[in-house]
């Protein structure tokens, strides 16, 4: 995107594809972690998080969540719950992360892993198809209104997918916001808001409060 | 809306997620052109066939070519393919050589009267499986599994697993429901119309008519099960959980379904536990009681799931839709529509259910709480729009 460039929204499709991979319990777990694709940690770290519903007390990747409520090892759970895939810098940094839980928690483990009684875990990989959504903005102001209107998954694509699997930089809002509009501090804001919003419209609601806090400032 | 009328994805922008329909008309346009064949046995039946209908005008409204094959047979085909359908789905049948050369032959008729040529050729469940042994030209073949394979007799699994190997792509309703396979395997969730008969908004004046005319008074809180009366919805197990809870609420337990298949003598033993219990209700339905489903899902004020096996039951979602909590079995789909301790609760034992109930009927607050967190899960994973979202980007990401 060049600096002259609106701002062009996209949405996507989202396809789920199961894996052959299976873990029965955390030895399994961590063998598979090693294996899988990195876009199956994706999905079930950065991407997970935003497709679930809000629960306070729910873990916040798949991981954590099987192992607290299948294998019932809630030391392991917190210690994978602790694992920040926003902040990890790369996902393949994210699965060296988990890896690393596991193994240690292992080590220390005084006897063989409890299996699950209840499901397995599966692992899952996400196959996204950008959609254009027909919005463009070429001003805050035209940002804001056409991220209230668009479909959710424009949030995910622009911000989770852009930042975290795609390697865009801070996200596509927050690097269109600094070199188009030349708001290097409005994109810092945009780039400072937390993933951990709990689900994609929280999510939407926090880029429209600094958008909207930014317009109002006479940013736009 | 009446079922059938001709319904437009523009009418479903009043009840979809904020710009769901804008992004199914932008992906419409991207893959204008394109054909898209659903093939399945039958064109009535079950859930799966009900979303087709449906599904298949709005895609060919989107720009989707789109059509709907269905093969045929004879009678003494037809059983065959019910007692391959059991057997996959885990009941232990009777399938010989035969049988089996019977599936394959009838396959080979059928691949030389169908119109197949298409970008993406969806094939639905075990009967016509064997179409894709005969395919040509250059397009995908999918094969759309609604069975649970979990358990299906490996004698017929074993059987029809290389010809299921010879299509490019699978879809499952849930992971678990899965067999492993050397092709991709895709999960597409089931879902719910919320303009069809069985689930479009309901006057109370017409909630009363359906309601009188199926002899269910509407003077206490209503605990509904809806599904077959057969030993694995265990309607049984449910009235014992009802007679716990009028220990202490004045309630009134439905239970709707249809008739029993020759020989079952559940629905019997059901009226005999009812006895003369005036607040059991045991509806009977009659064939195709979208409405009065409708009707007896609204009244309702808690809806019971409880089976002790089960496939994905949509029923679930649908009760949902209608802002109504479930307290549900973990059998089959049950636990994936739910979000637990959210919209409802899961339970494994007749005392667990009745005492969910109980918290329910003594915190009525949660009911509607719960209930309103139902419509907005069931809103945003299991529409008929989301179904219709997975199958454009399965078009996308195989044709691409």
């Amino acid at each position: 995107m060049s600096p002259t460039d609106p701002f062009v929204f996209l949405g996507c499709l989202e396809l789920n594809e199961l894996l052959p991979h299976e873990a029965h319990d955390a030895r399994e777990l961590l063998e598979q972690l090693g294996r899988v694709p990195v876009e199956s940690i994706f999905a079930h770290t950065s991407a997970s998080l935003l497709h679930r519903p809000v629960l306070a007390e729910a873990y916040p990747n798949d991981f954590a969540l099987w192992v607290g409520t299948e294998v019932r090892d809630i030391r392991l759970a917190e210690r994978l719950a602790g694992v920040d895939a926003f902040h990890a810098g790369s996902m393949e940094r994210v699965r060296e992360e988990l890896v690393a839980t596991v193994s240690d928690h292992l080590q220390h483990l005084g006897g063989a892993p409890g299996r699950t009684q209840g499901k397995r875990f599966r692992f899952f990989q996400m196959h996204l198809v950008p959609v254009p959504t027909g919005h463009q903005a070429r001003s805050l102001p035209e940002l804001r209104d056409a991220l209230a209107e668009v479909d959710v998954s424009a949030v995910f694509y622009h911000t989770i997918e852009a930042r975290y699997r795609a390697g865009r930089g801070r996200g596509d809002f927050a690097e269109w916001v600094a070199a188009a509009l030349g708001q290097p501090e409005v994109a810092d804001r945009l780039a400072h808001i937390d993933p951990h919003a709990g689900s994609l419209e929280r999510l939407r609601d926090r880029h429209l409060s600094v958008l909207s806090d930014a317009i109002a400032a006479g940013a736009a | 809306m009446a079922a059938g009328s001709l319904v437009k994805l523009d009418d479903y922008r009043q009840v979809a997620p904020r710009g769901a329909v804008d992004i199914l008309m932008r992906i419409g346009e991207r893959l204008r052109g394109r054909r898209f064949v659903h093939v399945t046995a039958s064109r009535y039946g079950d859930t799966g066939m009900e979303v087709l209908n449906r599904l298949v005008p709005i895609m060919s409204d989107l720009g989707v070519e789109t059509t709907w094959e269905v093969t045929i047979g004879t009678a003494d085909f037809d059983q065959v393919g019910r007692a391959v359908s059991r057997a996959l789905s885990g009941t232990e049948q009777v399938i010989t050589e035969a049988m089996l050369a019977r599936l394959h032959e009838t396959a080979v008729e059928n691949a030389r009267r169908l119109r197949l040529d298409a970008d993406l050729v969806m094939v639905h469940d075990a009967i016509p499986l064997g179409l894709v042994e005969h395919r040509a030209g250059g397009g995908r073949w999918v094969w759309r599994c609604h069975h649970d394979l979990s358990s299906a007799q490996a004698q017929v699994w074993n059987a029809l697993r290389p010809v299921a190997q010879r299509y490019d792509a699978s879809v499952f309703s849930l992971a678990r429901f899965a067999a492993p396979l050397s092709i991709p395997r895709f999960i597409v969730y089931p879902s719910i119309d919320p303009l069809s008969e069985r689930n479009r908004e309901m006057s109370r004046a017409e909630q009363a008519t359906q309601l009188d005319r199926l002899h269910v008074a509407r003077d206490k809180p209503i605990l509904l099960q809806v599904g077959p009366f057969d030993r694995l919805h265990d309607p049984l197990g449910v009235i014992n959980a009802y007679r716990l809870v009028k220990k202490h609420h004045d309630v009134r337990l439905v239970l709707a379904g249809s008739p029993p298949a020759p020989g079952g003598d559940v629905l019997s033993d059901v009226r005999e536990a009812a006895g003369q219990d005036p607040d059991i209700a045991v509806v009977v339905l009659p064939p195709d009681p979208q409405v009065e489903l409708n009707a007896l899902e609204r009244a309702a004020t808690i809806a019971i799931q409880k089976p002790l096996k089960a496939d994905f039951t949509i029923d679930v979602a649908t009760a949902m839709w209608k802002g109504k909590p479930v307290i549900g079995t973990i059998a089959g789909g049950i636990p994936f529509q739910m979000v637990v301790n959210v919209t409802g609760y899961t339970v494994e034992t007749v005392e667990g259910a009745a005492f969910r109930i109980r918290h329910l009927l003594s915190n009525p607050e949660m009911i509607g709480r719960m209930g309103a967190a139902g419509r907005e899960h069931v809103r945003r994973n299991f529409l008929v729009t989301r179904h219709l979202s997975d199958y454009l980007a399965l078009l996308a990401h195989l044709t691409r």
